[in-house]
């Protein structure tokens, strides 16, 4: 395995020097970064040429600049990586350094939620092969798949954004709202649940009901200028998160599991006021991440004090419970902030911003308000992003599953007479993840890579801004550099993905031969 | 499967009714009249199809068309993108100007009446026909498309096949090239060619950008051939003397064809999202020329006060994508001889009253 690795990463050595090679002489032959100063009219511009060739060593032809280019970069295994000056005079080190973070932050979020949703409509679609639900939603993906984001992107702002905005000016659901929306609410879960025609009618009442109820009330308390689920909301959803998790991960018949979760409920009820005082008088990350261990510690307590075999399992299912009742709590938190952050100056009751990755005139004292200022900047952009690659994932993890339920071990499964819930979960669904797990991480490296229309659509600075003012500019140690990151990022990410596939299924095996 | 013998007919009547219904279909066919029949029966891809070849006989008909750039084939439009009308003021919501003259409402519904009237989908700021300018972005567009399509699956094809057939040495070299490439995300690598050589025009934009698109499919090939060439079908070949070459373009590449169709549908829709995307950056066709992603580019910012520079655009770039998308999932069931199309109750209860006939008079 060792050896396998070693041999994998000296080939991605070699691939990197032999594509970095041809793009920085692809890029340094197509112009002349002294092409703006050649037509200047500034009287010192031969002395500017002269500095710029020099600070940029242009009287090297650009084959041999590309070793002293590769010679900085090299030094990244000693611990002083250069990757030379851009034509501002910058390190391009320090310009990625402050970029990468604003890159990532804007995939992480919608790869996760496309993640997450994708796979999720997926197993359904699959589940409910040819139904009314599986041809929208294929017709859905399709479209998905042909949307230019940059022209999404114009949509959300004018139609999400600043309409989102001007009805939280004054937050009245109209009738006709009201009902749109729960009448879509009862379409949908009618067709996931799917059925004969009882249950469909039954499903599309009872979540038409709800939905409407649900946004009546919301509307009549306000809660669109005062949101928050105080302690009875959060133990509810936590309860209802405990009996989800345990129905999927061991089934509902499994009591000590079903028990150990709600217990994880109980102690998110008993948490609650704690955690917000945590959360008030010890700001910053180490509070939330205290509130997440203690959860999690009582979950496994949990598992281990009420399982009599199968203890693993459990375990795992309080665990997760915990997980998700946790961030229940810190949303809970988001949310009681946000009517202190609609009245700062620099929101003023617009919260949802069409543009930029911060507020700038926020005063950043409170972790909580600049990490929602965060947040609502992230809004739009997650929102066209996982609009765009969910579709995918929801593609991709249907023919999978499909290609798996036809598999001779989910009939012998069934024939053993498991319950349709193991076959699909324990038998289906892991065999489909084997394949999707390597396509998620291949595909998180494209997004990075990808994400250049993205941060220009929504003016954000990070690694794709980077890159186009290198273009722009012919600053190619800018473009190098940013060429540099994602370039490693993909390869690694394809040799992550191998290494995945080996370790999930067993039928594989790395380091024989190929 | 390509012909069932009378025998093998009579053996499928003791497998199950599905298994019946659908052997019954493909008897005595040959395999592109399978793959044909399976196709027009996907009824979104034919939909699609049909929609496909309209555009592109409606956008490549209505404006000069140089074919070559020596044959020139007159439009029936009757404004040019340089043309400079007059703004049209009046019956425009909003005290707007030159807004779309295109109505659907036949007059005894209260309408305008069906037609194009003389501004279609309206005026840019200065009075140009917009309907011109889409039409004109809408052609480079897809000839950008077009090319990309071609060169990348004519590579693509090339270098799959020759590493996949005589594996070894030659394979090694070819897919760490396919490797060199792959590192570098599209977008990136199409920006570096499109903002040196854009200016060049849409063709020379096309071109270069189809010389690093081959490269996903040339993978699919190469796997494809490995596996063909070790069927027992190339082996009887080569017993009886046939050449290499006989044996790629005769035995493996027919077999092997539906992969290639489905992945260029595949390329293409990428392709003319690829190539919208960076004129929208500015990396691809530049101005004076026109490109759907452009034409957005140039009129996203008077999406409140002038909408129609914005919808139409948009309104081609996903029609033709989402077409080509859908043709391509027609080819991938046509192809596949796992896919089972579903069987209807209607069918089923035919086949069991069939069989149970058939039963009686024996």
């Amino acid at each position: 395995m060792f050896a396998f690795i070693m041999r994998r990463l000296g080939a991605l050595g070699v691939i990197l020097m032999g594509s970095s090679f041809i793009l920085y002489n692809l890029a340094a032959y197509s112009g002349d970064p002294l092409a703006d100063l050649k037509t200047s009219t500034d009287p010192n511009r031969d002395f500017l040429m002269v500095a710029l060739s020099r600070e940029l060593q242009l009287d090297v032809p650009p084959p041999a600049r590309y070793f002293l280019w590769l010679k900085g970069v090299l030094g990244l295994f000693v611990g002083h990586a250069n990757f030379g000056m851009t034509r501002e005079g910058a390190t391009v080190g320090g310009d990625l350094a402050q970029a990468i973070p604003v890159t990532l932050r804007l995939v992480l979020a919608s790869t996760i939620l496309a993640i997450v949703m994708g796979i999720g409509i997926g197993v359904v679609t699959a589940l409910r092969q040819y139904s009314r639900f599986d041809y929208s939603m294929t017709f859905v993906s399709f479209l998905m798949f042909s949307l230019p984001i940059f022209w999404v992107a114009v949509l959300l702002k004018q139609y999400l954004a600043i309409s989102f905005n001007n009805f939280l000016r004054e937050p009245n659901v109209p009738l006709k709202g009201l009902f749109f929306l729960a009448l879509a609410s009862g379409i949908f879960w009618a067709s996931v649940v799917g059925g004969s025609r009882k249950t469909f009618w039954t499903v599309f009442g009872t979540a038409t009901l709800i939905a409407g109820g649900i946004i009546a009330i919301m509307d009549a308390m306000n809660w669109f200028l005062h949101p928050g689920l105080g302690p009875i909301m959060v133990f509810g959803l936590s309860v209802g998160i405990a009996y989800g998790v345990t129905q999927l991960s061991v089934g509902i018949s499994n009591k000590a599991a079903l028990r150990a979760s709600l217990t994880v409920s109980a102690a998110t009820l008993l948490m609650y006021y704690p955690a917000n005082w945590v959360f008030d008088n010890h700001q910053g990350a180490l509070g939330v991440f205290a509130i997440f261990s203690i959860l999690i510690t009582v979950g496994v307590f949990a598992g281990i004090s009420f399982s009599k075999i199968d203890r693993g399992p459990i375990i795992r299912t309080a665990v997760i419970s915990a997980f998700l009742s946790s961030i229940i709590i810190v949303i809970d938190k988001f949310m009681q902030t946000w009517q202190p952050y609609m009245q700062t100056d620099a929101i003023n009751y617009r919260p949802v911003p069409t543009i930029g990755q911060r507020s700038d005139l926020l005063e950043r004292s409170d972790f909580w308000i600049s990490n929602l200022d965060l947040v609502t900047h992230l809004f739009l952009p997650t929102v066209a992003l996982t609009l765009i690659s969910f579709a995918g994932y929801i593609r991709y993890s249907r023919g999978t599953l499909l290609e798996v339920l036809n598999q001779d071990y989910i009939r012998t499964a069934r024939a053993k007479g498991l319950t349709e819930r193991t076959v699909i979960m324990r038998h289906a669904f892991r065999n489909t993840m084997i394949p999707l797990t390597t396509i998620m991480v291949v595909d998180f490296a494209g997004v990075i890579g990808g994400a250049l229309i993205t941060e220009r659509v929504f003016g954000w600075s990070g690694m794709g801004t980077l890159f186009y003012r290198g273009i722009l500019s012919f600053d190619l140690n800018l473009l190098m550099g940013v060429f540099f990151v994602t370039a490693t990022l993909s390869v690694l990410a394809n040799l992550v993905a191998d290494l995945l596939y080996s370790a999930l299924d067993p039928r594989i095996r790395v380091g024989s031969g190929a | 499967m390509a012909r069932t013998s009378k025998k093998s007919a009579e053996s499928t009547s003791v497998l199950s009714g599905e298994n019946a219904i659908s052997n019954r279909e493909v008897e005595g066919l040959s395999q592109g009249q399978i793959v044909r029949r399976r196709f027009f029966r996907h009824r979104a891809a034919v939909f699609s199809l049909v929609t496909i070849i309209s555009i592109v006989i409606f956008v490549f008909s209505a404006l000069d068309f140089r074919l070559f750039g020596v044959w020139r084939i007159p439009g029936w439009w009757k404004w040019t993108t340089e043309d400079l009308p007059e703004l049209r003021v009046g019956d425009c919501p909003g005290g707007t100007v030159g807004c779309p003259t295109v109505s659907l409402r036949p007059q005894f519904l209260g309408g305008a009446g069906i037609g194009l009237g003389t501004h279609p989908f309206g005026q840019d700021d200065i009075g140009h026909d917009f309907f011109a300018l889409v039409m004109k972005g809408a052609q480079r567009s897809l000839s950008v498309m077009i090319v990309i399509g071609f060169l990348g699956g004519t590579i693509g094809t090339i270098v799959g096949s020759i590493s996949g057939f005589y594996r070894g040495k030659i394979d090694s070299i070819l897919m760490r090239l396919v490797d060199f490439m792959i590192t570098v995300p599209a977008v990136l690598i199409g920006s570096v060619i499109g903002y040196h050589y854009g200016n060049l025009g849409a063709i020379f934009l096309a071109f270069y950008l189809g010389l690093f698109a081959w490269t996903g499919l040339s993978r699919l090939v190469r796997g494809e051939f490995l596996t063909l060439r070790e069927r027992e079908f190339v082996d009887a070949a080569r017993v009886a003397g046939a050449t290499n070459r006989r044996i790629i373009f005769k035995h493996i590449l027919p077999n092997a064809v539906g992969i290639i169709i489905v992945s260029v549908t595949l390329l293409l829709s990428g392709a003319i999202l690829l190539e919208t995307a960076l004129s929208y950056l500015g990396f691809g066709v530049v101005p004076p020329d026109v490109s759907l992603g452009l034409l957005i580019s140039q009129y996203q910012d008077s999406f409140t006060t002038r909408p129609w520079l914005f919808w139409y655009p948009g309104f081609f770039i996903i029609t033709i994508a989402l077409s080509i998308n859908f043709i391509g999932d027609g080819l991938r069931d046509a192809f596949d001889p796992r896919q089972r199309r579903r069987i209807s109750k209607k069918e089923r209860q035919e086949s069991a009253i069939s069989k149970k006939l058939a039963q009686a008079d024996e």
